[in-house]
């Protein structure tokens, strides 16, 4: 017989609030670009308000670069790479790198907070992941500067010239160091644009460079829209372009850049089977489910967004899993108890509510937990979907949200080959406690990172990357700096 | 009273065996005015039979062991150091000069050699134990993109060839090859050593024809992973990439270059087709942690 459940949910997970204070918090009314060392205007003249997805209140107003702005941060890259960063011995520019990082250290909780206000991620989850981990990125390839000579045995490697980088909203400031620390450390200069609805910590990137005494022009930090970036993309003097983002934009920008000198790395979509075979450590991986797809409300490319379990235990970890969210804390991204924070925007929320209502459609089982969602700003419950097929639209596609697709399969061929039947090949999660079973599996998946009986975990010397759709090249590790080398 | 030759007729090579091309056409190969051979004019449909093929051939051939890969590339070189003079004789009826023909055929067989000696060392050289901050074991490898489609050099019929392949089957790919179209007697013939050499059928697929049917279907089939296009013209490069978006295959170009040159043996051939796999595991954090000896 079934054991009845008895958590009542009612009593023991009423937690009182505990809010991160904003006192501390000085945001300025306008934020311009950061072009040649210097703060300067947008020549469009244009800003563009930023809002907490949360409530949905004006945070500031950012600027918006234009064509004109890219050609003068571009050519101050340009002027940067001949004239100062080229000229400066590896050790040199790393030291810089180390100033660099050692200042977000600083003004790491600052960072967290702006972090969590401006895109409504737990202060959990912007504390002890984005901001320190981005700290850790440019900590790691400082080091790397003045030893490029033993990366690539037999070869002399040579920077690129200038970087044009583009990042997404999800992990704005982790993104940035993704991008910015390798380029520079290579010998690169950077042109870099934040994305439209996530502008804030690459400002406060801008002032911390700028504190570290950067020589002029090495990083430009340019805020805008989809069009921005496009003309960082297609500026004749660009060598190398880096973007992650969606797959579909991914080859709007390859297809921008054919038949050019530009080298580029795409990291792109993605749709993560995440796989329980029965001789798993059940609530360990439960808890690997939960951080796989509702990590930063799911906005994760490499989000474990298909779960495949063994036919045997489904309804131990259904239930199991439905227990779990049920306990799951939902609300304000700034308060420490926070599990979920705000969808990211009204587009993202309607993009997922969009998937959501396709899932009922095709006729798959929806599950909520029951929990009250703040009045204001964008919401989405994480939402498990049953009675779904291979075929079906939210196992195919990226939905970017809290939203799980969930299978079963009986033996490990089955699953093999439905964890693979996807354009996207970015990340792979496997739970069982038989070693064997682990390395046939991590072989077979066709996925650029493997977590093994773990989830969406992220450090500057692991390469992170995609096969397939998802992109190529890699970030993190030694890996990370052949992106933005040349070899004779 | 002089014996009759026997002329030979060139075929292609697809999943192991020698048909002629299905659609029945031929391009005549002439040196001097004189026809030297009915050559293949392959079609899209011979492209794509030799994807089924190598498709179907990378799992098991990436799956071998690394040893057995050596020794079955070993045994390329094996056999075409035996029919030295076959090769010889077919690069001096294209019109190469003979001393030269002997330096092809010998450099492709120490290139064979070369890439044979790699295929249980390059894992080593490009794979990391990655210290991340945190109790996991973490390490990437490489692992093979799977098929390539390769555009052979024009230029270099038999060393640019070898050069391709060989580079790109040591790293556990497999492959479909559109020869050379001026000079493709070597390739047919190369693909006879292929034959028997312990290579699987389906690894290496050479079909002969013209590039500008051919090439659109090299760079936009959707069960290629990667496309090799080896030449320097800027139209033919932009299109292949142009092409290639579709399913984000990944594009290298190598530019007509001088085969003889030692900066061919180069690891990093097999490493452009290389995916680079990272996996993670917890460690356990329990009982004497912290002990020394």
């Amino acid at each position: 017989m079934k054991k009845k459940h008895t958590i009542d949910f009612s009593s023991d997970w009423n937690l009182v609030p505990a809010p991160e204070s904003t006192a501390t918090i000085k945001l300025k009314e306008k934020y311009d670009l950061y072009i040649n060392g210097k703060f300067v205007a947008p020549k469009s003249g244009v800003y563009f308000d930023t809002i907490n997805p949360a409530n949905e209140e004006v945070l500031c107003q950012v600027a918006r670069a234009n064509a004109e702005d890219i050609d003068f941060a571009v050519k101050s890259a340009r002027k940067a790479f001949n004239t100062t960063w080229s000229k400066l011995s590896g050790k040199e520019r790393g030291k810089y790198m180390y100033r660099i990082a050692r200042i977000i250290q600083e003004r790491a909780r600052e960072f967290a907070i702006v972090e969590s206000l401006d895109g409504g991620k737990p202060i959990r989850e912007s504390r002890d992941i984005d901001i320190p981990l981005a700290a850790a990125h440019f900590f790691y390839y400082a080091g790397w500067a003045d030893k490029l000579a033993y990366a690539f045995p037999n070869r002399k490697p040579k920077a690129l010239g200038v970087a044009g980088q583009i990042i997404p909203w999800n992990f704005p400031l982790l993104m940035a160091a993704w991008k910015i620390a390798p380029a520079i450390a290579a010998g690169n200069t950077v042109v870099i644009k934040s994305s439209k609805s996530t502008p804030l910590t690459l400002h406060l990137l801008a002032e911390v460079i700028h504190e570290a005494g950067l020589p002029a022009g090495v990083v430009n930090i340019i805020s805008g829209n989809g069009e921005t970036g496009s003309f960082i993309v297609e500026h004749p003097d660009v060598d190398k372009i880096a973007f992650t983002g969606s797959t579909e934009i991914g080859k709007v920008i390859m297809k921008a850049i054919t038949g050019t000198h530009k080298k580029a790395s795409m990291e792109l979509g993605g749709k993560a089977a995440n796989i329980i075979f029965e001789d798993a450590p059940l609530d360990q991986a439960v808890e690997g489910i939960v951080n796989g797809i509702f990590f930063n409300q799911g906005h994760v490319c490499c989000a474990g967004s298909r779960l495949y379990v063994q036919e045997s235990v489904f309804d131990k970890v259904l239930q199991k899993l439905k227990d779990r969210l049920q306990s799951l804390t939902i609300g304000d991204p700034l308060d420490k108890n926070t599990d979920i924070g705000a969808i990211n925007s009204k587009d993202q929320l309607k993009d997922i509510n969009k998937y959501i209502e396709i899932g009922l459609q095709e006729g798959a089982h929806i599950y909520q937990p029951d929990c009250k969602l703040p009045s204001k700003g964008f919401w989405c419950k994480p939402t498990l979907f049953t009675n779904v097929s291979q075929s079906n639209r939210i196992t195919q596609e990226e939905i970017f949200g809290p939203v799980l697709a969930i299978q079963t399969f009986r033996t490990i061929d089955e699953v093999i080959e439905k964890a693979n039947n996807s354009p996207y090949g970015l990340s792979a999660g496997v739970w069982t406690d038989k070693g064997s079973k682990i390395f046939n599996m991590t072989t077979k998946l066709k996925a650029g990172v493997i977590w093994a009986n773990t989830f969406n975990k992220f450090d500057p010397a692991s390469p992170f990357g995609g096969y397939k759709e998802s992109g190529f090249g890699r970030e993190g590790g030694v890996h990370g700096l052949a992106e933005y080398l040349k070899f004779d | 009273m002089s014996r009759i030759e026997v002329l030979k007729t060139y075929k292609i090579f697809i999943g192991g065996k020698f048909p002629r091309t299905e659609s029945g056409r031929y391009y005549p190969l002439k040196h001097n005015n004189k026809i030297i051979a009915n050559m293949c004019l392959s079609s899209v449909k011979d492209f794509r039979n030799a994807v089924v093929s190598a498709k179907a051939a990378q799992g098991s051939w990436a799956g071998k062991t690394t040893y057995n890969r050596s020794q079955i590339l070993y045994r390329m070189a094996e056999v075409l150091e035996g029919r030295k003079a076959q090769f010889i004789a077919e690069l001096e009826t294209q019109g190469i000069a003979p001393k030269n023909a002997v330096q092809e055929v010998e450099l492709s067989i120490d290139r064979l050699i070369y890439y044979a000696g790699w295929c249980d060392k390059y894992v080593q050289i490009h794979s990391s134990v990655n210290p991340v901050s945190g109790s996991f074991f973490n390490f990437s490898v490489p692992e093979p993109m799977g098929v390539v489609a390769v555009v052979a050099p024009e230029n270099s019929g038999l060393l640019g060839l070898v050069t391709q392949i060989c580079s790109i089957i040591a790293g556990g790919n497999t492959c479909v090859v559109l020869a050379s179209e001026k000079l493709p007697l070597c390739a047919v013939s190369f693909s006879e050593v292929i034959a028997t050499s312990d290579v699987p059928g389906g690894v290496v697929n050479i079909i002969t024809g013209k590039q500008n049917e051919l090439i659109n279907n090299f760079a936009s089939h959707m069960n290629v992973n990667a496309i090799l296009y080896c030449g320097s013209d800027k139209k033919v490069i932009k299109n292949v990439q142009d092409l290639a978006i579709e399913n984000i295959k990944r594009v290298f170009i190598r530019e007509n270059s001088d085969y003889f040159d030692a900066k061919h043996d180069n690891l990093y051939y097999i490493f452009d087709f290389q995916e680079t796999k990272t996996t993670w595991h917890p460690i356990e954090q329990i009982g004497g942690s912290g002990s020394g000896y």
